[in-house]
């Protein structure tokens, strides 16, 4: 398989990556204002000298500084993220608690804005300077220059205060105890808003990609053949034009996934989803350093997987790209 | 008067421009505009617009003027984008300059840090920097910068490469020039346009950013912003929509503002690229 070399030096660059993520997660630790065993104690409720001096030598903080280095990169290493203590539980046990609700969230999020962005690209590209290309990109520059939080807030208050087509707060109906079908319908319900909304930023940038991509491309001398050979536009379109047009979109939405990880704790916030997004957002509050730099390793990994998996998709459309690697 | 032609026959651009000059204004006169300041209690809370003679847009949570607040947001916002990007570009016009005029390990090097913080969530990334460093205007504008930098690190390599291949900086190096004196006296003048785009959209950017960041409550905690006044209207957005709903207005404007400025500057300095692969 030609496709598998290069995959396993991604992999070698993802865990290379990883361990420069967890280094500079070290050193803000270490920014982060106030001597942790002193904030510990704090947190404990008690703070004598010697509390605090013993504290220090159980969390090794009176090591030098390259055994501490070492000894936090080996926790990260085997998943120990340290311990919350204003939720009294491991970091990794409360990210692991949240993850598949940010994963839901994000992975719909990313694959309404591709089709959508991609669909409203190609219909803007077919009716290029015609008043649908002009509203489409119309759209596009607006969504563009708005705030995820605020497009958020204003769903909730049009779709669910208003309208009450569909709930704006939280993942599930609380002590609804619906099984099945039922659950999975009111999980998707719930799924709607927080979903489009994060979603909408993204849909206009790959939309305006997809359209320069689709124009650039409809110029090139293959398409013209087509076009002399007496082949129908649609057909010129989807077969000859998409088809390398996507390419271009396909790697940005790779690159994009990393906002798109941010923005979810944007999205998160306003809808109250239990997601690392929202857990984040609860430690600010909290200054729970542990946690903060826990959910930051997590969605950098998330974004380091995301990237893989563009990869491969890219490396599916375009079986070139393995020959000239 | 060709670059002032180009960049006015985009109509949206100079929209923007006109709407820019505005928020500009506003954001100087704030001052004389409400004396008072954003923070001052002027009514009852809770006030929906007009409903008070003055008090245009209502009330908020706390009593407050929202339109003051809108006005005092804008200085914040401008101040932010604009300090910001400078920040951005002072470490990436550098970095991409070096690797792109030299190649080899230094390109390598460059490179991999680029690439590498590129890879980093840029938001989640800018959360820990000011929740870290403690919420202040200052390290607002830091972490944003260090958000920024890498596309134009990217930019100004690529530049700096196409550029370093054209024949007078042959002829520059046969006159005896130094590599510094060439890099900054004949390659990089030559990348400037493509720069000054990107400035302007990252300036748009760097708003969005901070307003964010302000509404998740990591905003300088003495300074009125957009970002505050949304988050701080977050929980009563069913019975008080227009505490949230004027500031995003306020934000939405600026940001479309700068990015018909950008497409509009693209247009007229880039005229052989314009409408081009941009995203």
């Amino acid at each position: 398989m030609a496709i598998l070399g290069p995959i396993l030096g991604r992999l070698l660059k993802a865990a290379i990556t990883l361990l420069a993520i967890a280094i500079l997660n070290f050193f803000l630790i270490h920014a982060a204002p106030g001597d942790p065993a002193a904030v510990i104690a704090g947190e404990a409720g008690a703070a004598d000298e010697q509390m605090i001096a013993d504290l220090r030598a159980q969390f090794g903080l009176d090591q030098p500084f390259y055994v501490q280095l070492a000894r936090y990169v080996g926790n990260v290493v085997t998943l120990d993220l340290g311990y919350s203590f204003r939720q009294g539980a491991p970091v990794l046990d409360l990210i692991l608690d949240r993850l598949p609700a940010t994963l839901l969230l994000t992975l719909t999020a990313f694959g309404i804005s591709l089709v959508g962005g991609i669909a409203m690209g190609v219909a803007a590209s077919a009716r290029v300077g015609k008043i649908g290309d002009s509203l489409l990109t119309g759209f596009a520059l607006l969504f563009y220059a708005t705030p995820l939080y605020w497009a958020a807030l204003m769903a909730v208050l049009v779709f669910s205060v208003n309208l009450g087509w569909l709930p704006g707060f939280g993942y599930e109906t609380v002590g609804a105890n619906y099984t099945g079908l039922t659950r999975m319908w009111d999980i998707l319900s719930h799924l709607v808003l927080p979903a489009s909304t994060l979603g909408l930023f993204f849909m206009a940038v790959y939309m305006r990609m997809t359209r320069a991509s689709m124009l650039e491309v409809g110029q090139q001398d293959f398409v013209k053949t087509a076009r002399a050979k007496g082949l129908a536009d649609p057909i010129i379109r989807r077969r000859h034009i998409l088809r390398n047009a996507l390419l271009p979109v396909v790697t940005l939405a790779g690159l994009q996934a990393g906002q798109l990880v941010g923005g979810a704790v944007l999205t998160e916030t306003v809808f109250a989803w239990p997601g690392i997004g929202r857990l984040m957002f609860e430690s600010l509050a909290a200054r729970d350093y542990n946690t903060i730099l826990g959910v930051f390793l997590v969605s950098a990994a998330m974004v380091i997987v995301f990237n893989i998996i563009t990869d491969i998709v890219y490396r599916l459309i375009d079986p070139r790209i393995g020959h000239k690697a | 008067m060709s670059f002032w032609k180009r960049f006015s026959t985009n109509r949206g651009a100079v929209f923007g421009l006109i709407l820019l000059f505005l928020v500009i204004a506003i954001a100087l006169l704030a001052p004389f505009m409400f004396p008072r300041g954003p923070w001052a209690m002027v009514q009852r809370p809770f006030l929906a617009p007009f409903d008070a003679a003055g008090l245009y847009l209502g009330t908020d949570t706390l009593g407050r003027d929202v339109l003051s607040g809108l006005v005092y947001g804008a200085r914040v916002s401008l101040l932010v984008g604009l300090i910001s990007t400078v920040m951005a570009l002072c470490i990436g016009v550098p970095l991409g300059a070096l690797a792109g005029f030299y190649g080899g390990w230094v390109d390598e090097c460059a490179m991999r840090f680029t690439e590498f913080f590129q890879t980093i969530p840029n938001f989640a990334l800018a959360i820990v920097l000011v929740a870290i460093l403690e919420p202040s205007l200052g390290s607002i504008t830091l972490s944003i910068a260090i958000v920024s930098w890498p596309p134009v690190a990217r930019l100004v390599r690529a530049e700096v490469m196409s550029v370093t291949k054209r024949e007078y900086i042959d002829a520059a190096r046969l006159a005896g020039l130094s590599n510094m004196k060439i890099l900054i006296g004949q390659v990089l003048p030559n990348t400037v346009s493509p720069i000054i785009v990107m400035a302007s959209l990252m300036v748009a950017t760097a708003i969005l950013l901070e307003s964010s960041l302000s509404f998740l409550g990591l905003g300088d905690p003495n300074i009125m912003s957009w970002g505050y006044q949304v988050g701080a209207a977050r929980t009563v957005i069913r019975t008080a929509w227009w505490l949230s709903f004027f500031p995003g207005l306020a934000i939405i404007l600026t940001v479309l503002a700068l990015n018909l400025i950008g497409e509009g500057l693209n247009d007229a300095l880039n005229p052989h690229l314009s409408r081009k692969g941009r995203a």
